[in-house]
């Protein structure tokens, strides 16, 4: 990080290149510290049990909840099941996540990055591994530094080996969105599923155990767009995590303090700020690219505060405007009503709008379509007996889990009749009834004949699905004669 | 280094160059970036010694892999091949009157027989199969010689008029014109009448001259009532339909120096699943008809049933 560092002496070589700096951060306990493990705990029981959740769709459509089939290009999701081309939905949500994320980051800063980013949690579950197998902060650099050995080697390999299962665990999980869970998970181990589930779960396996493992805070600083983005969106009015150095500076320790009243400010300078940090940096610098806003030292300033009598909050989630309030010897706004401005009532109308536009869409879509394409060459067929035949491709499409029975219809052209490909012209009648299977659409190529005094003339085919829904669809095509 | 010093804007030390004023800030990459830079290096020269990538003068290297952009194609399209080798094998022991029974085999048929439609017979019959002057349409219920999946086959193996094809549809229509057989007069006369058959003209007195010269010379082939003979590919002269214009001067024409047309014999040029193909294909298109059924028509089923069975 962009940490003053005594300035080197000219006969130190300049290098190009910063070896990392590992983070030990420090246990701790306080309300931010659990909100993060409760967000962590929600945010791995969704990604780790979704795939698990079954939903009777009937026995037509896979009884999997969450289910990317991407084979037969099915989207399930709960009741909804998206078709490719309604494939807007997916577009739909991810500008609401885009939208969302506007509005948490313009309201309360990096929160996503603190809290819910699967970098961060599985850092934080990383984490808590290296504080499980090689103590807190002080044991955990002491190894660090500590020549290789038998006990360091031992407890390494331990340590790895979980990062590995855990990562296996992570990877593994993948795969089940894209295929029926459980006969997925039987085929995995009996070594019978397709070669790209092994790929995809190796891959996952070694991208969460070398990044959540070893890469950690750098994949935020260095490789994460989206903190340079967030950086971008936050304005004067955004909650985030401030050192307020109005009221810390100077820093002094408590004796000092005492020898000295009046002199010094609250902060006392022991570091716990930076020693509960998981991407190892002082919050006291300001707001930097580094900080991922887990409020995790304001957690720990807290606790000193509480110790040395002083008032909480030294650091605190505070906006820029407030700061220079609160500088000037002004109370401070109450968060609630921070985040209630123009800003973020903007992002969340749109977010809103935009998701009860999805569901509006969703509640009233048909599950039947109608879908005509003209035969162009030839446009039109003389017939023997000199009436005039075309030729149409109709396609039904049946989007319920289960068969119905669909009439098609001709409005137009009177005197005309059609008949299917499978059928003959002396079967051809002014309708046809087709049973499509669930969940598919069906091509029927049609031919419809019209005496020969017809001429060019627009016409519509009807559709009527069977059901309590009375679903129908209609297209306007052409009829093309000689004479036209 | 001397001019070394943290920079307060940025709280970052600079690397201590100085030009005009302008100087630089000290911020590091990481040293594991370096190393990924490194191993991308390694990476491209395993490739560069798999995979074809050095540029030469005449071509560039082979690579130890042996990979060509050319075997890839080759590969898939065996590949493809494979694929289709169980419907072609399917097809070749089907009997093209057995078809209609395998809807799935016909399906393929059908598709397999629409791109070879597109490469032999396009250049008569038109891409639409719509056919023109001279080139019957195949999308209509009018045949010439038959459209039921058999008869369709029979014209594609044998062709029509091909020389040195004893089985194929062969017919010749007199030149009454031409030979002297008719006069002028008479020609015309017979023209009206036969333009009277489909209802473009009214009935006159030349077309009753001319229903009797029809009688006596044209009713042999194309029957008494001019609806044709299926057996000697006479056209239909009651229907809608012409193969050569149904004006009078290009009926007058037909009857005074008559054209015949020629189709190749397609049975030496494409092989026999090919030629299924392109019949569950040419019969699909709207105008296909169903097996006759006449005396002979079950016994003819169940021997072709038994060769099916021992075929399989």
């Amino acid at each position: 990080m962009n940490k003053p560092e005594p300035i080197k002496t000219e006969d130190q070589p300049l290098s190009l290149y910063a070896k990392r700096e590992p983070v030990f951060n420090r246990r701790i306990d306080g309300k931010f510290r659990r909100l993060k493990w409760g967000i962590m705990a929600i945010c791995l029981a969704i990604y780790w049990i979704t795939p698990w959740i079954r939903w009777d769709r009937g026995p037509y459509a896979p009884n999997q909840a969450v289910l990317v089939d991407l084979a037969h290009r099915r989207f399930y999701m709960f009741s909804i099941e998206i078709w490719p081309q309604e494939f807007y939905f997916v577009a739909g949500l991810l500008i609401m996540a885009g939208i969302g994320l506007f509005l948490v980051t313009s309201a309360v800063g990096r929160a996503w990055c603190g809290y819910a980013c699967p970098q961060t949690v599985w850092t934080d579950l990383f984490q808590h591994v290296d504080r499980f197998f090689d103590g807190d902060r002080n044991a955990r650099f002491r190894l660090y530094k500590a020549p290789w050995g038998p006990s360091k080697i031992a407890r390494r390999l331990a340590k790895w080996t979980v990062y590995l299962l855990i990562s296996f665990a992570t990877g593994g999980a993948w795969i089940f969105y894209f295929a029926d869970a459980p006969t997925l998970h039987h085929a995995f181990w009996s070594g019978t599923a397709a070669p790209v589930a092994y790929a995809t779960v190796f891959v996952l396996t070694m991208t969460t155990f070398v990044l959540g493992g070893f890469m950690r805070e750098q994949v935020c600083i260095y490789m994460c767009p989206w903190p340079r983005i967030q950086t971008a969106m936050l304005d004067e009015k955004s909650l985030i995590v401030t050192y307020k150095d109005w009221r810390g500076e100077p820093r002094g320790s408590v004796k000092k303090a005492e020898k000295n009243p009046g002199k010094f400010g609250d902060c006392i300078d022991c570091n716990q700020c930076v020693a509960v940090c998981p991407t190892g940096i002082d919050i006291r610098e300001g707001p930097q690219i580094g900080c991922i806003t887990c409020a995790l030292c304001i957690d720990a300033c807290d606790r000193v505060m509480a110790e040395t009598g002083r008032p909480r909050g030294l650091i605190d989630y505070a906006t820029l405007e407030d700061a220079e309030r609160e500088k000037a010897g002004q109370p401070p706004t109450r968060h609630l009503k921070l985040i209630w401005r123009p800003r973020t009532i903007l992002y969340f109308a749109v977010w809103s709008s935009i998701g009860l536009a999805m569901l509006f869409l969703l509640g009233t879509r048909v599950h039947t379509d109608l879908t005509v394409a003209k035969d162009r060459n030839p446009p039109y067929i003389l017939m023997s007996d000199g009436s005039i035949r075309n030729a149409y491709t109709l396609r039904l499409r049946n989007m319920e889990g289960r068969p119905r029975q669909m009439d098609i219809g001709i409005e137009g052209i009177p005197g005309a009749v059609m008949w299917s490909e499978d059928m003959g012209r002396d079967q051809a009648s002014r309708s046809l009834t087709r049973t499509v299977p669930a969940d598919e659409t069906q091509s029927v190529r049609v031919y419809v004949v019209a005496p020969a005094d017809n001429t060019e003339q627009e016409f519509t085919f009807t559709l009527q699905a069977e059901g309590d829904a009375r679903e129908s669809d209609e297209a306007e095509v052409r009829f093309d004669t000689p004479e036209g | 280094m001397a001019n070394k010093r943290v920079d307060e804007a940025t709280n970052t030390e600079t690397v201590g160059h100085e030009w005009d004023g302008i100087e630089e800030l000290n911020t590091p990459l990481p040293r594991w970036w370096l190393w990924t830079f490194y191993a991308s290096i390694v990476f491209s020269i395993g490739y560069v010694i798999a995979y074809p990538a050095l540029p030469g003068i005449h071509g560039a290297t082979q690579g130890v892999l042996g990979w060509s952009s050319r075997g890839q194609l080759d590969k898939d399209l065996k590949a493809q091949q494979e694929e289709r080798s169980k419907i072609v094998a399917d097809l070749a022991i089907t009997p093209i009157e057995k078809l209609p029974g395998k809807p799935a085999l016909m399906n393929a048929a059908k598709a397999g027989g629409a791109a070879a439609f597109k490469v032999n017979c396009v250049q008569c019959h038109g891409a639409g199969a719509a056919g023109s002057d001279g080139y019957p349409n195949l999308n209509d219920d009018d045949w010439l010689w038959g459209g039921d999946l058999k008869a369709i086959q029979q014209t594609l193996i044998h062709g029509i008029r091909q020389p040195g094809d004893d089985q194929t549809r062969m017919s010749q229509m007199p030149a009454f014109g031409r030979d002297g057989l008719l006069t002028p007069a008479q020609i015309q006369d017979v023209t009206s009448y036969v333009l009277t058959l489909s209802g473009k003209e009214q009935k006159s007195a030349a077309s009753q001259r001319g229903a009797a010269i029809f009688e006596a010379n044209c009713a042999v082939c194309h029957g008494p009532d001019g609806k044709g003979d299926r057996q000697f590919g006479a056209p239909n002269l009651a229907d809608a339909i012409w193969l050569y214009a149904g004006n009078r001067e290009a009926v007058a024409a037909q009857i005074n120096n008559p054209r015949h047309g020629v189709m190749p014999a397609w049975g030496n040029r494409l092989d026999p699943v090919t030629i299924k193909m392109l019949t569950a294909y040419v019969h699909s298109l709207g105008g296909g008809e169903d097996f006759a059924e006449p005396a002979g028509a079950a016994q003819t089923e169940t021997q072709s049933e038994a060769e099916a069975t021992a075929a399989e």
